[in-house]
């Protein structure tokens, strides 16, 4: 199980640096929203795999509540981001 | 309050409260009649817009759309990782119109959330008077690609329409079907 | 060979499938060409790598107040995911973010304009 978890932490930290590339290079608005959704999407699955590996629950409350930020953040976005650019 | 309004609050009251059972995680009364209270005052604050449910749900169609639906998950969720490790190949995509056959907001609505979960195809615009779906795909090759994908929209919205749609529609979607792939040229 | 340690397996595989899933979601981010292909990129994690990422922690936690709680996520992310990336979709198609050069048709335009 150690093997795995050296695995798994190793792919998610992969898949969070290319996403933080992504939210700073841009270039707009919505680049970066789209990449910041996907950020916590890994978030909650290594906060999953934390609870897995350690088999302790206490951090599961979290994952529901980061489950709706996420949806509530991007579609707030998209409703107030500006209709037309050209 | 028509009688069908009414059956639609106690679906939405029904689901609520299974939300709140799975949120406490272990069955008591206490929690139970505390879902009840807590979904009558969400639907009484915030009401549903009127959602015609005509169809009753059947067993065979919902497993058959589910072992489906699991299915496209894993095979799409493969292909786009497989075109994301592509490196050197910039993907093409397409915007495809794809006009549903059966004219029901629920039918329009479930399919938009079943192709837009399958990774690969995404919900750009919908038309709500014509129940039509503009779908963005990508890894799409050229013409015939784009009818093999208009053709795997239908037969999702045929697999939903047998799931929970009402003998009318699934009328409909047999009238339809032999009357030729679709009224669109 | 007990039944713990047959979970147990099993739960490496699910999380690490997973955690692959998500790395081709962070790949596909920073490398395609424009914004409403990056969105497929992202639906990745959010679908199938969340989802077996639940499956090997419920393999892994085996308790019924914990699976409630995992199951409870699922729905959350299946219901809310396609909503959000479509009210994204929208705003980008809106706003013209999208590489004309890259589509092969684009029958949305077409009825638009007509």
């Amino acid at each position: 199980m150690i093997a795995v978890g050296i695995i798994v932490s190793a792919l998610l930290f992969a898949a969070v640096s290319l996403v933080l590339v992504r939210i700073v290079r841009g270039p707009t608005t919505l680049d970066r929203i789209v990449a910041v959704d996907v950020l916590l999407a890994v978030v909650v699955c290594a906060i999953a795999a934390e609870a897995a590996f350690t088999r302790d629950a206490t951090s599961l409350p979290i994952l529901v509540v980061l489950s709706v930020l996420g949806f509530i953040g991007s579609v707030s976005v998209a409703r107030f981001s500006p209709r037309s650019r050209r | 309050m028509t009688r069908a309004g009414w059956r639609d609050r106690l679906v939405a009251a029904a689901g609520l409260v299974a939300v709140w059972m799975l949120l406490w995680g272990v069955f008591s009364w206490a929690h139970l009649i505390g879902g009840i209270v807590v979904a009558a005052v969400v639907l009484r604050v915030f009401p549903l817009p009127p959602v015609t449910f005509a169809g009753r749900p059947r067993v065979r169609g919902l497993l058959r759309f589910a072992a489906r639906f699991t299915g496209d998950l894993v095979v799409a969720s493969v292909q786009l990782a497989a075109l994301a490790f592509r490196f050197g190949h910039q993907p093409r995509s397409a915007i495809i119109r794809v006009p549903l056959r059966v004219p029901s907001d629920l039918v329009l609505t479930l399919t938009g959330e079943a192709v837009s979960l399958v990774p690969g195809s995404l919900i750009v615009d919908t038309d709500q008077a014509s129940t039509t779906l503009y779908i963005h795909v990508i890894g799409v090759s050229g013409r015939d690609a784009v009818e093999r994908f208009r053709r795997s929209v239908y037969e999702t919205e045929a697999r939903i329409v047998r799931a929970v749609g009402s003998d009318a529609e699934i009328r409909m979607l047999d009238s339809r079907a032999s009357a030729g792939k679709g009224e669109h040229p | 060979m007990t039944l713990q340690s047959v979970a147990d397996v099993l739960a490496g595989i699910c999380l690490i499938s997973g955690a692959l899933l998500s790395l081709a979601a962070g790949v596909g981010l920073l490398r395609f060409p424009d914004l409403l292909s990056r969105m497929h990129a992202a639906t990745k994690p959010q679908v199938l790598g969340l989802l077996l990422i639940l499956a090997g922690t419920a393999l892994r936690l085996q308790n019924t107040v914990d699976i409630t709680t995992l199951v409870l996520v699922g729905v959350f992310q299946l219901a809310t995911a396609p909503v959000a990336a479509h009210m994204v979709g929208r705003a980008v198609y809106r706003a013209g973010q999208v590489r004309r050069d890259l589509l092969v048709v684009d029958e949305l335009a077409e009825d638009r304009a007509s």
